[in-house]
């Protein structure tokens, strides 16, 4: 009988492989090909085995990755809502607007509405706060710069 | 309790450090805000996924009226020089890290090499800032 050149691995080894590139790199152009290549199966055979394993088609594992990627960039940037699709690996802004609303009950405009401006996020430096709060122009004519804090 | 949040570092083009910290570094944007009525002031932070926690701010050097040109000067200076500031990051295998940092092209001041507390390289990001990356030895107890 042959001896088996390599050593079995559990085939969810490799399904968690093509997961793992998802998580890690759903902002670039990848697909579920592209995971199914990772993972050494057949688009097909694939997508089973890995609904079978994680309870989620691929392409709805990577698209969900990317929605909920998608809508941190809408509460805490100030971004475009076409920017943001593009930052998180979609190509088709009306694709993900649709995608989005369909997940999230909302548009991602709506989404972005919700919540709290962007800017509520920046904790802009003292310094700079002080320095745009001064009257721009001074009072004291004998120093041509502004009093030291 | 209090917990550390955000850590500075100075960066001369924030558009370029932060392709540098998300392409090459495969860090996530966490906040993007540019302030208008603050001489256009943006607050930029970027973090490790898996560590939701704890960013970096890439802080922009300003100008008047928040800094003079002189002070300006001084900051890149130290950059300039390397002394502006440092990350440490570990890594669970410094050596796959590096072939993968610098198959996209990020510049290493020193290859991962051993040392006491484990296998140690350095890099820079394009502002100069020095970065350390480190496979910390698992300590056996005595």
């Amino acid at each position: 009988m042959a001896v088996a050149k390599t050593t079995h691995v559990p085939p969810a080894r490799h399904l968690l492989r093509a997961k793992d590139l998802a998580d890690a790199h759903y902002a670039e152009p990848l697909g579920v090909d592209d995971l199914a290549r990772a993972a050494g199966l057949s688009k097909a055979h694939f997508s089973r085995e890995f609904r079978r394993a994680f309870g989620e088609s691929p392409h709805g594992y990577l698209l969900t990755r990317r929605l909920e990627r998608a809508a941190a960039l809408l509460r805490t940037t100030d971004r475009s809502v076409a920017d943001v699709c593009f930052s998180v690996g979609l190509t088709s802004v009306g694709s993900f607007t649709s995608s989005f609303t369909r997940t999230y009950g909302l548009s991602p405009t709506a989404y972005r509405a919700r919540f709290p401006p962007a800017r509520a996020h920046a904790v802009v430096p003292g310094c700079v706060v002080r320095a745009y709060g001064r009257p721009q122009r001074s009072t004291f004519r004998e120093d041509s710069r502004p009093a030291p804090d | 309790m209090m917990r550390i949040s955000t850590a500075q570092v100075w960066v001369h083009d924030q558009d370029e450090a932060l392709a540098f910290y998300t392409e090459k570094l495969g860090m996530e944007v966490r906040a993007d805000v540019t302030l208008p009525e603050m001489g256009n002031f943006r607050w930029l932070t970027v973090g490790p996924p898996g560590q939701e926690d704890v960013s970096i701010v890439l802080m922009a050097i300003p100008g008047e009226p928040v800094l003079n040109p002189e002070t300006a000067g001084e900051i890149r200076n130290l950059m300039a020089k390397g002394f502006a500031g440092t990350v440490f990051l570990t890594t669970d295998d410094c050596r796959a890290s590096y072939e993968q940092l610098r198959a996209r092209g990020v510049e290493f001041t020193e290859e991962p090499e051993e040392r006491p507390y484990g296998i140690d390289a350095g890099f820079r990001d394009p502002s100069g800032n020095s970065f350390r990356l480190t496979q910390v030895r698992q300590m056996a107890p005595a």
